[in-house]
């Protein structure tokens, strides 16, 4: 196995996931045997291919350009509907500055 | 006939002669909902005034004498990953589980407008990141044909509303074959356009470069209907194709005599003949149609899976950094910081396969494995899309199963997620080269209990006329109950 329990919890840390104990157990063996696996594509010589991002086809204009006009969009209440916690029109969070 | 059971065609029609109104229909359906859906569990949540209101809307238009939309009275059911204006959205996801939508997708904007009843909301896998339902945050669901099977997935739920007669026909997502593989599963139609053919504003994110909305629906016609209304450029999404929409309706009598018919045969190494001699029987029948069948190789179909798997995680993983617990979804009651709030909103808001997948995608876009995995899968996607490019200079679609495998037992599978992303071998191919695909019943398995078996058929880019024509010649000519 070439992952490691210390790896899985790095990588947990980084993507904001608080494992349990049990679940770094039970993803170690999984996550080792998918990547493994995944080292499959190194048989495959890619020096000279250019790497694909996005399905890309000829189109008549880029469609990705609007006019840069203003429009209408949320009212602040049906912004905030959906918030855990809210007050004076804004979201509320846990304190992220420490006072002195 | 049932009520539950008509195609679009058959409603449409016995609403102008008035023997049936609308809010009789929605009704049939929301009743027969309340007798099946205990077992089979497709829906979510029901929105039954929304549907009556339209219902209602649609009758009033019939008492004028007014010209009807194309999909009035139609009962549509929606994938809890699509937005619906009022109603609970939940991705089938804990960390949604009370979310209402403050918008309408485009495509449910537009089947609305064309006079469809949105009767509720489907089951999937959390996230619409499974092959069985099983992942959802809520409950499993069944496969209608046998009630301790999955009706696979992602979008499970969509696919056994319409095979149950839940529904007329219904809206999935498709990222890796979350349409093709469960329409194949539950035997009924199900299909994904070219990428960017359908608007996904008001689709929750997965997989950006690879996620895409579609219809199910029990005949190719009432598939490409819908196709029809939902297909086109909307400027809420700068992914959606400025390329006209055909009329799909009209290409499907066309003849199929003489269009040349791949057959690659990396899809066909290693498949069991519970699947491969079905599929076998379904070439035969558009051989006998005219069809000439030619043997064509896609020689990267191998790394398909190990391609797919890397560029979706990683996207997911980005994709899914929203959920933090702040503007939406859940928030852990206690955390000592912002931190702490994060990781156990995360934690306890996401499901196992979600976490898995957000861990992968996360280790590939690492520092010091980007290259390795992620600049990789994304080359070695040129190499997959650029095998269809040149296998479509020769033929004009291609013909695969669907899945190597029939519906499996319900927990079969739960414990390795290698072999269950394995199934998705035929399916991820046509999602990382962006062509557009469709699963047709081709028959059922030889054994007990004789389960539906699927037929892909794909096509270039934005040529889904010609995919819609040769699915509905199939079906004319009785290939969907081949044997």
């Amino acid at each position: 196995m070439a992952l490691t329990e210390k790896d899985v919890r790095y990588v947990a840390e980084l993507a904001h996931l608080e494992l349990t104990e049990e679940e770094v157990k039970k993803f170690l063996p999984q996550l080792d045997s998918i990547l493994q696996y995944m080292q499959k594509l190194n048989e495959l010589d890619t020096a000279q291919v250019e790497p694909m991002a996005q399905v890309t086809y000829p189109a008549a204009e880029n469609p990705a350009l609007r006019a840069d006009q203003p429009h209408p969009t949320f009212r602040q209440d049906e912004a905030l509907g959906n918030a855990p916690e809210s007050d004076a029109g804004c979201f509320k969070v846990p304190r992220v500055i420490e006072r002195e | 006939m049932e009520l539950t059971a008509l195609t679009i065609s058959e409603i449409r029609d016995r609403l102008t002669r008035r023997q049936v109104s609308a809010e009789e229909l929605v009704r049939a359906h929301l009743a027969r909902i309340e007798e099946k859906d205990g077992e089979v569990r497709a829906y979510l949540h029901l929105s039954p005034e929304r549907a009556l209101e339209q219902a209602r809307r649609i009758d009033q238009l019939v008492a004028a004498g007014e010209p009807l939309p194309p999909l009035a009275g139609v009962p549509v059911a929606v994938k809890d990953v699509i937005l619906t204006r009022g109603t609970r959205t939940t991705c089938a996801s804990r960390i949604l589980e009370n979310y209402l939508a403050p918008y309408d997708a485009t495509a449910v904007e537009r089947l609305e407008a064309a006079g469809a009843a949105i009767v509720g909301k489907t089951n999937c896998d959390e996230f619409a990141m499974g092959s069985s339902t099983e992942n959802s945050g809520f409950f499993a669901t069944r496969n209608p044909h046998d009630l301790t099977r999955v009706p696979g997935g992602s979008s499970g739920g969509s696919a056994a509303a319409v095979a149950a007669n839940l529904a007329t026909v219904s809206l999935g997502s498709d990222t890796g074959g979350s349409i093709r593989q469960p329409a194949a599963l539950c035997g009924i139609v199900g299909m994904m356009g070219t990428y960017g053919r359908v608007s996904r504003y008001g689709l929750v994110a997965f997989a950006s470069s690879l996620d895409h909305i579609g219809p199910f629906g029990r005949s190719v016609r009432d598939v490409a209907l819908v196709l029809e209304i939902i297909a086109g450029r909307d400027p809420r999404d700068s992914t959606s194709a400025d390329v006209p929409v055909p009329h799909y309706v009209a290409a499907l009598e066309e003849d199929v005599r003489g269009l040349k018919i791949g057959v690659p045969k990396e899809y066909f190494a290693g498949l069991s003949p519970e699947i491969g001699d079905n599929i076998q029987k379904g070439i035969d029948l558009l051989a006998g149609l005219g069809c000439q069948v030619e043997p064509i190789s896609l020689p990267h179909t191998d790394y398909a899976i190990g391609c797919y798997y890397i560029i979706c995680t990683a996207e997911a993983s980005s994709n899914l950094a929203r959920y933090d617990g702040i503007r939406y979804g859940f928030r852990s009651p206690e955390y000592a910081d912002l931190r702490d709030m994060y990781k156990k909103t995360r934690n306890r808001g996401f499901g196992a396969e979600v976490k898995r997948r957000i861990m992968l995608g996360t280790y590939v876009l690492s520092s010091g494995y980007y290259d390795a995995y992620y600049l990789k899968a994304q080359k070695v996607r040129t190499l997959i899309a650029r095998d269809f490019v040149e296998a479509f200079d020769d033929v004009d679609v291609i013909v695969t199963p669907t899945s190597p495998i029939p519906a499996f037992k319900l927990g079969e599978r739960v414990d390795d997620p290698l072999q269950m992303y394995l199934a998705d071998i035929y399916t991820v191919t046509a999602s990382l080269a962006g062509i557009p695909g469709i699963s047709v019943p081709c028959g059922r398995t030889k054994s007990e209990p004789h389960l539906p078996v699927g037929m892909q058929i794909l096509a270039k880019h934005f040529d889904e006329a010609r995919l819609l024509q040769v699915a509905h010649a199939f079906e004319k000519a009785g290939g969907f109950e081949v044997a």
